[in-house]
């Protein structure tokens, strides 16, 4: 997931990777580098999404080169639609791209699996999502801090980790501002812990 | 004036022995024939202005403009063979149009600039074609501010503050070096733009001719724009009695 906040976005995901049920990789890095102040958070097919990403990483920095400067989030969002809507029946890829640039601040923009895209204020998206949309919906208010941010993107993770058997392991996130970018993980036994039964 | 290039000028694929191409000496040539163009850079945007040339008191005012829209939010002006002028206008356009289906955003002015030079420029390689013969101003607004690039037919391209094309370009940069631009609105700099049209015009030589005036700055809403008549009407009057004034000092 992504949420926008005033001066930059902060971007968490889970690290589970499987294949059926074997959890191929309990600590994967599902956020993406494109360019120092564009990520993305990858959901979906695993290779379809890292063939993306690299992809975008590639046309970003030749773009970067004839435009001399810091390429903007929504270049980065619509060249990853073109991608995912032109491929729709051959790749499963739900992607967020989110980041900082000088003309429009911190933004999200949302990539569904049909090749939409849509900027959000805030984004979720994979497996576990379906089950934390009443969550974030009831406790995303506009005009967060970054530290508020942070309190929502963790509880909300941890809660779709807590009932996803697709979704679990760490909580990574990754906070971009003008400043730079600040990667964290809170591991498994440290999770925000909610109602487990009795 | 021109040196013969006896030989060597045949074709835009051979070099000269001092190391220049004679054809494309040649396509400046075409454009040093036309009216004169002048584009100025100042605060708040950027202002065209050209001596459109008319051969026939039947054309009707206001048509073969020498100033277009590349996108909304860039303008270009050119001296040189209109016929060429519309052909690069027309792949300007497309640049535009492609980046912004591409990047989903207004492409910058430097980088449209560039890309007409490079196109430009393809045509001073090969035999089968000539190159352009007109000149491109370039200017528009983006997230850099107001810019402003030249075009000329070899493919270079520069940015500048203020710069001429066309017959009276010596005259025309004279009078665009005394004008203090950094510190000019748009709106004044169109009165400026028409003084210099005016006064670069050669009565003798060229009895007929129109005036054309464009503009992109924040009175437009940082969209090119033909000046509108109001605003036209009184920069043209005030040109006109500006010549006046002048010939009454000497």
């Amino acid at each position: 997931m992504a949420v926008e906040f005033d001066g930059g976005v902060v971007m968490g995901a889970d690290s589970r990777t499987t294949t059926g049920s074997y959890i191929a990789n309990r600590v994967s890095d599902k956020i993406t580098e494109l360019t120092d102040k564009i990520w993305i958070c990858r959901s979906g097919s695993a290779a379809d999404t890292q063939a993306i990403s690299d992809y975008l990483k590639y046309y970003l920095a030749m773009h970067s080169v004839e435009l001399n400067e810091e390429p903007l989030v929504r270049t980065a969002a619509a060249l990853g639609q073109q991608m995912c809507y032109s491929n729709k029946n051959a790749v499963q890829a739900g992607l967020i791209v989110a980041g900082w640039d000088r003309a429009k601040g911190g933004q999200v923009y949302n990539i569904p699996l049909g090749g939409t895209l849509v900027r959000q204020p805030f984004s979720i998206g994979g497996s576990g999502s379906t089950y934390i949309y009443g969550y974030c919906d009831a406790h995303y208010k506009p005009g967060m801090s970054k530290e508020e941010c942070l309190t929502f993107v963790h509880n909300s993770l941890a809660l779709a980790m807590a009932r996803d058997g697709s979704s679990g392991g760490v909580i990574r996130t990754v906070v971009i501002t003008k400043d730079g970018i600040e990667r964290n993980m809170v591991p498994g036994n440290r999770l925000p812990i909610f109602y487990e039964g009795p | 004036m021109t040196s013969i290039g006896t030989g060597y000028d045949l074709s835009v694929q051979t070099y000269s022995p001092d190391g220049r191409i004679f054809q494309v000496e040649y396509a400046n040539k075409a454009v040093e024939n036309s009216g004169t163009v002048v584009a100025l850079r100042c605060k708040d945007g950027v202002v065209f202005g050209v001596e459109k040339l008319i051969s026939s008191q039947l054309l009707e005012p206001g048509t073969n403009r020498r100033v277009g829209a590349a996108d909304y939010h860039i303008g270009f002006a050119s001296a040189g063979l209109l016929a060429d002028v519309r052909a690069l206008a027309g792949r300007a356009r497309q640049e535009s149009e492609a980046y912004k289906q591409n990047f989903q955003t207004e492409i910058p002015v430097r980088v449209l600039a560039e890309r007409v030079a490079n196109y430009t420029q393809v045509f001073t390689l090969y035999g089968a074609v000539r190159p352009f013969g007109c000149t491109m101003m370039i200017g528009g607004i983006d997230l850099n501010g107001p810019q402003l690039y030249m075009v000329e037919p070899s493919g270079v391209v520069y940015g500048y503050y203020g710069i001429a094309a066309g017959k009276a370009t010596a005259a025309a940069k004279t009078e665009i070096e005394k004008l203090k631009l950094s510190e000019m609105t748009a709106r004044q700099a169109i009165f400026e733009v028409a003084k210099i049209i005016y006064r670069v015009h050669d009565e003798v030589k060229d009895k007929l001719f129109e005036l054309e005036l464009a503009w992109v700055c924040q009175d437009s809403g940082n969209r090119f724009q033909v000046v509108p008549k109001d605003l036209f009407d009184q920069a043209e009057a005030a040109a006109k009695q500006a010549l006046e004034d002048d010939d009454m000092q000497e």
